[in-house]
């Protein structure tokens, strides 16, 4: 035999032994659950080999930033691949998929699961027609975390529920360039989810919408122009340098340092910045409902939740309905609860862990609640707008095309173009997006 | 004096090539020292350089929660493989454009590169399909022929370049002595093209090692290499920046090791061609 032959018998060796090997795993009883790498996922797959104990199911992870994750799951479920037989998606995809017929409805789950526990907003954003598709692991909203020291030392309170004229004025006084305090940190950075879900809900804050009743783009109302003038404006004042390019690790990772006076974000950065081992102000941050415009009763907080859901076509839906129901029970949260205390138990799915006692004491819980009560998907705008979502519109188009409007409002951030620039190409954008679309 | 001269450009010549090479390399080198600081310490400003009390914490948590080995393998199966299988079909090709042109050749060269401008995700339906087709989804055999064939056109340009250095009377020599086609190519040619060859398998591994898209996205468990072992330490929510450069540490050393080895091999390959 010679060499050649004998590389192309290794080659053809190999491949067939990996044909067998992946046959072999697949005849097992385990399911594959694709995730995002964020702390409270990550604190379930620890927990893993009890669910395995209990239920003789293995269980594969597989687990990718959250932009790769989206792109990976919504390849394989469009194409059928079935790669995965659980997958965690958000309350954007969920709706949507749920119309398209890609996910296993999830209205048999058993009466010891209690499904009616789960918080309303929460079930209203999974739902598809009434019906649950997607069960919430965690949910949050955001609201405004703030030094209190630094609120103090300017001689200020924050009210219950602050206006954006006050928090403006707070940051202005909070802010301290010597000492590279900035009174406030905001998202800046372009895309859907990241600046652009802020300044979503920065707009409802100010009565304006992105869309009348009839899919027609208002990035040329009055509403509009006042939101990101003051924005542009607040954070020139008293954000820090470079803002444009800040997301949620940028401000959590100045906040944490002492940098900011004000961050509105996500409820779960709650959880971050108290901790001490991570947050060199963890001993002085107090909690208040996002702010809204004077006269506007939708206050500037958004609603999300990483759920988990069974794609359609998996031919484990049963052991995935049971790994599900064990991940989003309360006996999982009393389970995390024991291990690592009630701070780090997945927050914003379940009523009853509002109703414990012991939760009660997590000094961000009840703020984490009202946040979320605060947010109505179904009626997120002061005019009326005919989707559903509260910091984004639940339509496939939606992803792409406010990624765009939210790199337009990124280049007036930075100051590359105005503010009114910025409105004209989102409105354009807008408007070619969802005329092409059939709108 | 003019040997005094002479030292002192030679002097600053080395210390210009130390201060661009450090300057490269300076991303890898703080990945590697941010993986030995707490999560704190990685995201402190101003940034902290060498004071800082070292740990292994990060690999510890790495090691417990992936399988690290199970990465490394595939990694090591879909790099090697992919490369073997690339330069076996591109030695052929590159020797019948070098030596026995016809007048497409130079197109043919051009059409090959030209697969290399359409973007991965142009193509990712079409390839994801045609794999739920033939039941190789999450399959190393699958990954190996993707991604030897995405670095074909590279291979087959490297070696035509260095088989077009190589002096056709040679292999007419080895004709006329009643060299057989095949014996041409693997006793007469090879040899004398080892360097280039050795370059191109290197530089392909090294390829085939950081290529992300199709490695991403065409894996699940089975088949998912060092690339998604990366992407599972990346959180848009939440600062964990020590625990992912020690999962980017551990994913580059076997290849920074490999090229360190063989670098000698690599830069003469790169910059003298074949035979010179």
């Amino acid at each position: 035999m010679t060499t050649t032959q004998r590389l192309l018998g290794t080659v053809a060796g190999i491949g067939l032994a990996s044909g067998m090997a992946a046959t072999a795993m697949a005849q097992d009883t385990t399911i594959t659950i694709a995730t995002v790498n964020n702390g409270d996922m990550v604190r379930m797959q620890g927990y893993t080999d009890q669910f395995t104990e209990e239920t003789g199911i293995g269980v594969e992870w597989v687990t990718l930033e959250e932009n790769v994750l989206r792109q990976r799951v919504t390849t394989d479920i469009t194409t059928g691949g079935g790669q995965f037989d659980i997958m965690t998606i958000g309350m954007y995809e969920a709706p949507i998929w749920a119309a398209n017929d890609w996910l296993v409805p999830l209205d048999d789950l058993s009466d010891d699961y209690n499904a009616e526990d789960i918080l309303p907003a929460m079930r209203a954003g999974l739902s598809y027609n009434g019906t649950l598709y997607a069960a919430p692991f965690y949910g949050e909203s955001s609201m405004i975390m703030y030094r209190t020291d630094l609120m103090e030392e300017a001689g200020l309170e924050m009210p219950e529920e602050p206006t954006w004229q006050f928090i403006r004025e707070a940051a202005a006084a909070m802010t301290d360039r010597d000492a590279d305090i900035n009174g406030i940190c905001l998202r800046g950075k372009a895309g859907w989810g990241e600046g652009g879900a802020f300044i979503m809900t920065m707009a409802n804050s100010f009565g304006a919408r992105p869309v009348n009743e009839d899919w027609e783009p208002q990035l040329d109302s009055e509403a509009w122009a006042e939101t990101l003038t003051f924005f542009t404006e607040m954070m020139a004042e008293s954000g820090p340098a470079g803002y444009a390019t800040n997301g949620f690790n940028e401000n959590l990772s100045l906040f944490q340092q002492g940098k900011c006076g004000m961050w509105i974000d996500a409820t779960v950065a709650a959880s971050f910045v108290t901790n001490p081992e991570e947050s060199e102000v963890a001993d002085s941050v107090g909690f208040a409902l996002a702010p809204s415009a004077e006269g506007v009763d939708k206050k500037a907080n958004w609603l999300w939740a990483w759920a988990l859901a069974i794609p359609a076509g998996t031919e484990q839906a049963d052991a995935a309905k049971q790994f599900i129901e064990w991940s989003t029970s309360t006996d999982y949260i009393e389970l995390v609860a024991e291990n690592e205390g009630w701070a780090n138990v997945p927050p914003g799915a379940r009523t009853s862990l509002y109703e414990n006692e012991n939760y009660a004491d997590v000094p961000f819980a009840d703020l984490t609640l009202a946040s979320i009560d605060a947010a109505d998907p179904t009626n997120p705008t002061v005019d009326p707008v005919p989707y559903t979502g509260v910091q984004f519109a639940a339509i496939p188009e939606w992803a792409g095309m406010w990624g765009q409007v939210s790199q337009e409002f990124s280049a007036a951030y930075a100051g590359q173009q105005s503010v009114e620039e910025a409105l004209e190409q989102g409105q354009a954008i807008m408007t070619d997006a969802l005329e092409a679309a059939g709108y | 004096m003019a040997r005094a001269v002479s030292s002192r450009r030679k002097a600053i010549n080395t210390a210009v090539a130390w201060a661009i090479g450090l300057l490269i390399f300076f991303p890898i080198l703080w990945t590697i020292l941010t993986s030995f600081k707490t999560e704190a310490q990685a995201i402190a400003d101003p940034p902290i350089f060498l004071g800082f009390d070292w740990t292994l914490e990060n690999y510890r948590i790495v090691q417990e929660r992936s399988n690290y080995m199970r990465f490394l393998w595939n990694s090591v199966i879909i790099a090697g493989f992919s490369t073997i299988l690339g330069v076996i079909i591109a030695v052929p090709a590159a020797w019948s454009m070098a030596f026995v042109p016809s007048r497409r050749t130079k197109d043919i060269l051009l059409w090959m590169l030209s697969t290399k401008m359409l973007p991965a995700v142009g193509v990712l339906y079409p390839i994801y399909l045609i794999c739920i087709e033939l039941g190789v989804l999450d399959n190393r055999v699958a990954l190996v022929v993707i991604i030897m064939l995405i670095n074909l056109p590279i291979i087959v340009w490297m070696l035509y370049t260095y088989f077009r250095e190589i002096p056709g009377e040679i292999l007419e020599a080895a004709r006329m002595d009643g060299a057989s086609l095949r014996n041409e190519i693997l006793y007469v040619l090879t040899p004398m093209a080892v360097p280039g060859i050795a370059s191109t398998v290197l530089l392909n591994f090294i390829l085939a090692w950081n290529e992300a898209f199709w490695t991403l996205n065409l894996t699940a468990v089975n088949a998912a290499p060092l690339t998604a072992f990366i992407a599972s330490y990346s959180s848009p929510e939440g600062l964990f920046f020590a625990k992912l450069s020690a999962a980017s540490t551990m994913a580059i050393a076997p290849i920074l090791i490999l090229g360190w080895f063989s670098q000698k091999q690599l830069v003469r390959g790169l910059t003298f061609g074949a035979v010179k």
